[in-house]
């Protein structure tokens, strides 16, 4: 093996994120150092990866089928369709394990000066999606920014006419969180969707 | 909230300057080009914006050696004590520290209220409405420090509006959700423009008749609407076909201007002698800080030179009278007569290693 093949490994690497050049170097030398138990499995499992990974064409999820298994799981058709803009954003809400129904991945979220319109996000697909499911409420779980609450009220306004319900997460105060930590922008948004008890 | 130190490294005329400070006004005096608007500008950048000449970070530094520059304030009042530190590399952004740790600069806003009258501000009343609007967000932020956030959520949501315009984009649905936002955000910013003006003229009229006092009025840029979110998002709406053909938003918060009108006349600002218009704007600089019950820092450049001799014992006995912390500047030390004991006495000169800063 030539040592190019080698630094070609160790550039691939520094390209994830997460790894820069010297991090990337010694994970690339502790695969070597387990090559059999490590490299060769990790190699395969890329391969094979690589071969099927594709997006589900319900949902815009990644999988390994033309349906990811949520979208394929007969017990996930609640009527509830939670929208994200990532992939990332789908499996925080997995890894919560709360929501029982299916979702839908945007890609981004709407941005004039980043020329980020309606066409280059999943949204006629989500609209698409509920003359086809039996769908009766659409969650958006987008982020807190200008763009999430841009394309949060675009969606909103689009699906007005299809008469399903729509919501959105609630902003305010993190789960084990203490006010005096907050921002005062979380504390108003907070106070504004606060509840009786 | 008042300084009680002020240290700065590189900025402007400034190589090394560290000054302790008692809370009193402060009068620096000094020949042109000595550095004394600098100090004032270094003092203004403790507040939320580009400071009172508006410079970009890289233009405050030093020149030639352009290393970077650096202010640390210490400021004291009220039960509270803070620390903030602003500092700038060459070619980054200006970076804020509040008691050591990273702040926004709006955070800034809430620690001390600060106003300013600069001799650019001479013209205020008669040239366009970009330099009052300024004036009046500058008043209204040391009541309300969310404007400064309100305004910056609303440029934001403009800035994407105004895109869409230029690029004629026509889908309704777009607009629709950026004008939500910009209403919530423009809504927020009258409320708060508004609270300012009312807060300032009952100021006024419990002031006495030192400066003369003045009517103020907002007047709403590109046509009336009313004042909830909900008449600026259907003002907006209604706005969309002419802001295609102009390519920007000519509707909103953006384009109101503040008209003042000098009462004892009944004229208005712009039709004044050059005189009562200064007079006017300490008027209500005064008025503003006595609504604040002299909480803030004023910074008043230039201000004495163009007052006679009896406006200017007015001005400093009302400052005096409200506690506040003024820092004033004038080319000589005759200009702060009457104010000896009751100020700190700073003299400015041009060394040849910058500025040079010691008791006048």
């Amino acid at each position: 093996m030539s040592a190019d093949r080698l630094e070609e490994l160790i550039a691939l690497m520094a390209r994830l994120p997460g790894l820069g050049p010297r991090s990337a170097r010694r994970a690339v030398l502790h695969l070597i150092k387990k090559r059999g138990q490590l490299m060769a499995p990790l190699a395969q499992a890329l391969a094979e990866v690589a071969a099927s990974a594709r997006d589900c064409v319900v949902c815009g999820n990644v999988g390994t089928q033309d349906r990811c298994e949520i979208c394929a799981d007969p017990r996930r058709a609640t009527g509830e369709i939670c929208v994200v803009e990532d992939v990332a954003d789908l499996w925080a809400m997995e890894r919560a394990g709360v929501f029982k129904g299916r979702y839908h991945v945007l890609g981004g979220t709407l941005s004039a000066l980043d020329a980020v319109g309606p066409e280059d996000l999943r949204i006629p697909q989500l609209i698409a999606r509920l003359g086809e499911e039996e769908v009766t409420e659409v969650i958006l779980a987008l982020g807190a920014t200008l763009d999430g609450q841009t394309t949060g009220h675009y969606i909103a306004d689009e699906i007005a006419a299809a008469g399903v319900a729509v919501s959105s997460l609630a902003q305010g105060v993190p789960v084990g969180g203490e006010l005096d930590y907050l921002d005062d922008g979380t504390i108003t948004a907070a106070l504004k969707a606060r509840k009786r008890l | 909230m008042h300084l009680t130190s002020l240290a700065l490294s590189h900025f402007r005329s400034h190589k090394a300057v560290r000054l302790t400070l008692d809370g009193r006004p402060v009068a620096i005096h000094g020949p042109n080009g000595s550095g004394k608007t600098n100090l004032l500008e270094a003092v203004s950048l403790l507040s939320p914006g580009r400071g009172l000449r508006r410079a970009a970070a890289d233009d405050l530094a030093r020149r030639p050696e352009t290393l970077g520059w650096r202010v640390v304030a210490d400021l004291a009042g009220a039960g509270a004590a803070h620390e903030i530190e602003l500092r700038a590399e060459p070619g980054a952004s200006r970076a804020v520290r509040i008691d050591g740790k990273a702040a926004a600069q709006v955070a800034l806003g809430r620690l001390v209220p600060m106003l300013w009258l600069v001799p650019a501000m001479d013209r205020l009343w008669i040239e366009g409405a970009e330099g009052r609007r300024r004036f009046l967000d500058r008043m209204t932020l040391s009541f309300v420090p969310d404007h400064g956030a309100a305004t910056l959520a609303y440029e934001r949501a403009m800035r994407e509006r105004n895109r869409l315009l230029r690029d004629e984009v026509r889908d309704p649905a777009w607009y629709r959700a950026l004008e939500r936002q910009m209403a919530e955000a423009g809504a927020a910013i009258d409320a708060g423009r508004a609270e300012a003006v009312a807060r300032v003229a009952a100021a006024q009229d419990a002031g006495g008749a030192a400066f003369p006092a003045a009517d103020l009025e907002i007047v709403a840029g590109g046509g009336s609407r009313g004042s909830g979110p909900a008449d600026l998002a259907v003002a907006l709406a209604e706005g969309r076909g002419r802001d295609l053909a102009a390519g920007r938003t000519l509707t909103g918060p953006h384009r109101d201007d503040l008209a003042a009108a000098y009462r004892a006349k009944g004229m208005a600002a712009a039709q004044c002698s050059t005189g009562e218009q200064k007079a006017l704007l300490i008027s209500l600089i005064l008025a503003n800080a006595r609504a604040l019950g002299g909480a803030p820092i004023l910074l008043l450049d230039e201000v004495s030179a163009h007052l006679d001799p009896d406006r200017r014992t007015a001005l400093y006995d009302a400052i005096c009278g409200l506690g506040v912390q003024a820092f004033l500047t004038g080319t000589e030390a005759a200009l702060f007569a009457g104010l000896e004991g009751r100020a700190e006495m700073l003299a400015v000169s041009e060394g040849p290693d910058g500025s040079s800063i010691g008791a006048g």
